[in-house]
């Protein structure tokens, strides 16, 4: 249904002709689209002599779509993801290069902690529009009735899931239907430990998942399971399954992406959450996170590459790019952006500066068939964490088929 | 007499069959030839046509028998889901008997049943979609009515599209909700026919209540019961929408089918080549059923004739 769905609106869409540009947008929300349709529209005020015809998709089947219109009705801009998501449209010629949009607009200077995971054999093959952090959403209220500071390190974490279940609460919300947010905590997990390199190296398959190191990541992610740490029948929720857990006073944490902090403000009660980074677990492992990046990029068949570079710099200059990222509680990659004015884009903004490494997320670091395994893996472990062996020997088995015998 | 009136008879069935056999052949049977090809190949579901200086495939790459071997000695997931196969298999069939218990209890002339049968045939109406999305709040076991119901029993919640024993038979159940609304719309329109005579005839040889129903009711319900049975498998072969809006597959791949899977390998996981083999035994696994199923009919013509 999705893929007739798609190949209607492949088949409706205006074909690009001269002076036309096509951009095909996943920006789908209400949220997303209102911001995406006045970034549009600032740019056809700047450049009257373009025509835009945006092509929009839900979020989820712009991920199969995409590969249907790269090879066939190409647009001129594609909306995408960095690291390995983007790496895999390259690698087979997908995407043209755009090096020198980033030279020519100074994006090499003013995006450059982005730079890296845009990056293929050194050139650039994408342009960043927002990112966000990732860390610990918190019903403040709750803390502060029980008593409860936030954690700093990995006992504490612990120590506060006990209060909290003590308390009749439910510690930390998670759905897990969907499989990303267990991921989120392994990768928090294995970046508190193990550190940022040993986490790339991971995700981009050269070590093992049988690995001894990971021994103790899963460990202690067995004893927040075990210890009942975790919403139960997490199998069954969708993340907002869960976050209205934490809405109505359930649960009192939750390890997401900063736009969850949309979703509070919907529901009125901003003022009752707070954010906490995730804490540490071993003193010398430096603080890296997770912020996945959202990004623009021109296909390698695009028809008009002159008009689609322009809308990749206009969408970079530090104005446009500021008033994005505020629009979306999204982070401006441009380090000449206004700062962020918003409470929880200012603490993300500081722990991400602050940080020793950033992960995209492990499902945009890691290969896509890689990490649809991972993450039922992982989904598993948080039910049955008694099955370790067995997850960690079948998610080596697939990491070897995909990237061969170490 | 030119070539066209000499030959008229003879070539007017052949153009007017044209249409629809190159209809056919082009959306029936060149998709089957060209997904057996495709199973062959490693390919990424990208630029199938692109080429390498040396004039070979850049992206569709030789495997030959690779991705069945990795399906059959691999992937634990892919006897996971034909043995997800084989349940939907048997327990769909349960429709039929409750469709038919349906049928009898609305086969009444009372005022209104017509409305009454409209209703029930209702949720055949309604997209998969919808009743996947109804009864996976209706299993939410936060707040979902099945959980709301057991705390009236005083018992705890079941998370049963979480749990991965009872996940596949929770979805069945919900398939179960049109699935039973359509073999009652067959048993409905076949109890018309029902012939009074024999009803009669049964009656005077003392035959009532279950006798009557298995002797004399449903012998005759019997081309309904074939079309049933049909249709109830085929349904559960493909069986597809409800896995994809209730569980994803999930928890932990143990709902997926063969048809769920094929769809995430080819176009989740990148893996067209490895999705077309699926769709392979899928296609043999309907075959053999329809092969006999055809086998049958053959058989029984021959028998009335």
């Amino acid at each position: 249904m999705k893929k007739l769905l798609t190949l209607v609106i492949l088949f409706t869409s205006t074909i690009a002709t001269a002076g036309t540009l096509v951009i095909n947008s996943n920006q789908s929300g209400e949220d997303a689209k209102a911001a995406f349709d006045q970034y549009v529209a600032d740019f056809s005020a700047a450049h009257p002599e373009v025509t835009v015809v945006v092509n929009e998709f839900e979020h989820e089947a712009y991920k199969v779509a995409i590969r249907n219109f790269l090879t066939s009705e190409v647009p001129d801009v594609a909306i995408w993801f960095a690291g390995n998501r983007m790496k895999y449209f390259v690698d087979q010629g997908l995407f043209a290069d755009v090096s020198d949009v980033w030279s020519e607009y100074g994006l090499n200077e003013s995006m450059a902690s982005s730079k890296g995971s845009l990056t293929v054999d050194g050139k650039q093959y994408g342009v960043p529009w927002g990112y966000y952090q990732w860390g610990m959403y918190y019903r403040k209220d709750i803390f502060d009735e029980l008593g409860i500071n936030t954690p700093r390190d990995f006992d504490e974490l612990k120590w506060v899931c006990a209060m909290l279940k003590k308390n009749n609460y439910a510690p930390i919300a998670i759905g897990t239907k969907f499989l990303w947010t267990a991921a989120g905590w392994f990768d928090y997990l294995n970046l508190r430990i193990n550190g940022y390199q040993f986490h790339m190296d991971l995700t981009a398959g050269k070590v093992s998942y049988e690995d001894p190191r990971l021994d103790d990541v899963f460990d202690k992610w067995a004893e927040l399971v075990n210890g009942g740490c975790f919403l139960e029948d997490h199998a069954s929720y969708s993340w907002q399954d869960a976050q209205s857990t934490m809405i109505n006073g359930e649960s009192a944490m939750y390890l997401l992406g900063n736009f969850i902090t949309g979703n509070f403000k919907a529901a009125e009660m901003l003022d009752k959450v707070d954010y906490f980074q995730f804490p540490k677990i071993y003193d010398g492992v430096g603080m890296a996170e997770d912020a996945p990046t959202d990004t623009m990029h021109i296909p390698a068949g695009a028809k008009n590459i002159e008009d689609a570079k322009k809308f990749l710099g206009f969408m970079s200059n530090p104005e446009a790019a500021s008033k994005w990222a505020k629009s979306r509680s999204f982070l401006s990659p441009n380090a000449n952006a206004e700062p962020p004015s918003d409470r929880f884009q200012k603490m993300g903004f500081k722990v991400l500066n602050e940080a020793s490494g950033i992960a995209q997320f492990f499902d945009r670091d890691a290969n896509p068939d890689m990490a649809k395994t991972a993450m039922e893996g992982f989904q598993e472990f948080m039910v049955k964490p008694d099955r370790e062996a067995k997850i960690r020997a079948r998610l080596e088995r697939e990491r070897e088929r995909i990237h061969g015998s170490l | 007499m030119s070539f066209w009136e000499r030959n008229q008879l003879k070539l007017a069935p052949f153009l007017f069959l044209t249409p629809a056999v190159s209809l056919f052949l082009l959306f029936v049977i060149y998709p089957i030839i060209d997904s057996i090809w495709v199973s062959f190949h490693d390919w990424s579901g990208v630029a199938r046509y692109a080429l390498n200086e040396d004039g070979t495939y850049k992206n569709f790459k030789w495997v030959g028998f690779q991705n069945y071997i990795d399906l059959f000695t691999y992937d634990d997931e892919f006897y996971v889901s034909l043995l997800n196969n084989l349940k939907w298999f048997i327990f769909s069939l349960l429709a039929i008997p409750l469709g038919l218990l349906l049928a009898l209890f609305l086969n009444q002339n009372i005022f209104g049943m017509r409305y009454i049968k409209s209703f029930f045939y209702f949720p055949f109406v309604i997209n998969a979609v919808v009743i996947g999305v109804i009864f996976s709040w209706f299993y939410n076991p936060k707040y979902g009515s099945l959980a709301y119901l057991l705390n009236i029993f005083g018992l705890d919640p079941i998370p049963v599209l979480s749990d991965e024993v009872l996940a596949t038979y929770g979805i069945i159940a919900a398939s179960f909700f049109p699935g039973i609304a359509y073999t009652m719309i067959l048993y409905i329109t076949g109890l018309t026919s029902v012939s009074k005579e024999m009803v009669e005839a049964g009656r005077i040889d003392g035959a009532s209540g279950l006798t009557m129903l298995w002797h004399i009711i449903i012998p005759q319900l019997r081309p309904a019961t074939l079309i049933a049975v049909v249709v109830t498998i085929v349904g559960a072969l493909r069986s597809f929408d409800l896995i994809a809006v209730m569980t994803l597959g999930g928890p932990w791949g143990s709902t997926k089918v063969l048809a769920y899977k094929m769809y995430e390998e080819a176009l989740f996981n990148f893996r067209m080549g490895y999705g077309a083999a699926i769709a392979v035994i899928l296609f043999l696994l309907m075959s053999i059923y329809i092969a006999w199923f055809l086998y049958r009919l053959f058989k029984q013509e021959k028998g009335e004739k």
